[in-house]
């Protein structure tokens, strides 16, 4: 699944597995230790089949809400990543990325923006544009929300075919932040959302086969 | 209520939240319906790039609910998002998200509420909130109270019951107003800016 570009940058990993950044200044975790909160984290994610329509088995993070330590883990493993690590941002995809960014923001020290649909922002804004299955859709950022050479962290619920958090790099590394990773709780492999990444590296704590 | 009404007079945190409010003229567009300048936009993003001024709004709502058996935040989309979860972890309460119609995947409610022209729908998952759990609801502000009226109506569907509404903006309409559809209302700061145009 991984290219030979990524090779040395992906490890192989288990359906259930902490992923290891390859950021110098990351800590990689070890492959064989899973994290023991992982399970229930993943355990409360609710699968909805058939929605938004047919074929399509959906995440639910919802639950994970609901189950205030499965919350409470998903936060703190995030948090110890990127805690004094210089991540002065966090960047958060709408709307789920909205609940799962600003507390990661308040806990490490960093900014929080939003980065949202189009014309819902008031201010001046930049925006890029990414396809979907039929068109397209735009991500769009206050301008002078970021400056350059802030060190930034992605966050939004899944990554499926990764189109949106490869807008989201593209919109943050033009007005100069470097993104030290893109964060997830799900990922669905499947759809090879990680190659979009290009060079960022990609941090996941449940993978779904379902899709 | 006013925060500063309420314990909080004088607190140097309330003027560090307002000054890093955003007001953004003639957003969504321009109308004179709120006042001879048109619409002036309360911008919370950029207290979200203050991480001093964020860190007391979450602070100020987290030292008010901690010992008030808060079981549920529900934060209406998708501003009430960028508040809730953390007040929610704070005081050990379950996290609901209020959204708009289509969104929630799993079997929904919904409530109907009124817009300057036309309608809107809030939604809630089914099985979110259980009766009798004691319910705070959040957004960024409350200008008529249109929405948290739903938003309350929500609740009260399932049986649960609102302690108290919480916004981080309360315009002038709300002002001298301590309830909201009969359920308190805390507002921890006044618009922003109106004063220079005035």
């Amino acid at each position: 699944m991984t290219t030979i570009d990524q090779e040395n940058k992906k490890p192989p990993r288990s359906e259930l597995a902490v992923a290891a950044s390859l950021d110098s200044e990351i800590m990689a975790t070890k492959e064989d230790v899973q994290d023991p909160r992982i399970p229930k984290i993943a355990s409360s994610i609710r699968v909805i089949p058939d929605f938004p329509k047919p074929g399509i088995m959906f995440q639910d993070i919802t639950t994970l809400l609901l189950d205030t330590e499965a919350f409470k883990d998903t936060i703190d493993i995030f948090v110890e990543r990127y805690k004094g690590k210089g991540i002065s941002v966090v960047a958060g995809v709408e709307a789920r990325g909205f609940i799962f960014g600003p507390p990661i923001a308040l806990a490490i020290g960093a900014k929080f923006v939003p980065m949202r649909k189009p014309k819902k922002l008031p201010g001046k804004v930049i925006s890029e544009e990414y396809s979907l299955e039929y068109g397209t859709d735009k991500i769009e950022m206050h301008v002078g929300a970021v400056e350059p050479g802030e060190r930034a962290i992605i966050i939004d619920d899944l990554i499926a075919t990764g189109g949106t958090l490869a807008a989201a790099i593209r919109l943050l590394e033009r007005v100069g932040v470097t993104i030290a990773e893109c964060a997830c709780v799900i990922e669905l492999p499947v759809l090879k959302g990680r190659e979009k990444l290009g060079e960022t590296p990609l941090f996941i704590l449940v993978t779904s086969d379902a899709a | 209520m006013f925060a500063a009404e309420n314990g909080l007079k004088g607190d140097p945190r309330l003027e560090a939240i307002s000054a890093a409010i955003r007001v953004v003229p003639n957003f969504p567009k321009k109308s004179f319906m709120f006042s001879r300048t048109g619409i002036m936009f309360q911008d919370i993003t950029t207290l979200l790039l203050d991480h001093k001024a964020f860190k007391h709004t979450i602070d100020i709502f987290v030292d008010r609910y901690k010992d008030m058996q808060i079981s549920v935040v529900a934060g209406v989309e998708a501003r009430g998002f960028m508040f809730g979860p953390s007040i929610a972890l704070a005081i050990g309460a379950k996290f609901v998200p209020l959204r708009k119609p289509g969104k929630l995947p799993g079997k929904v409610i919904s409530e109907s509420y009124e817009l300057e022209y036309g309608h809107d729908r809030l939604e809630m998952h089914v099985d979110a909130v259980e009766p009798l759990e004691r319910v705070i609801i959040i957004d960024d502000l409350v200008a008529t109270g249109g929405t948290l009226s739903a938003a309350i109506s929500l609740m009260e569907s399932q049986g649960a019951e609102v302690v108290e509404c919480a916004c981080v903006i309360g315009l002038p309409e709300v002002k001298g107003q301590h309830k909201l559809k009969g359920k308190p209302l805390y507002v921890l700061v006044e618009p922003s800016g109106l004063d220079e145009f005035c």
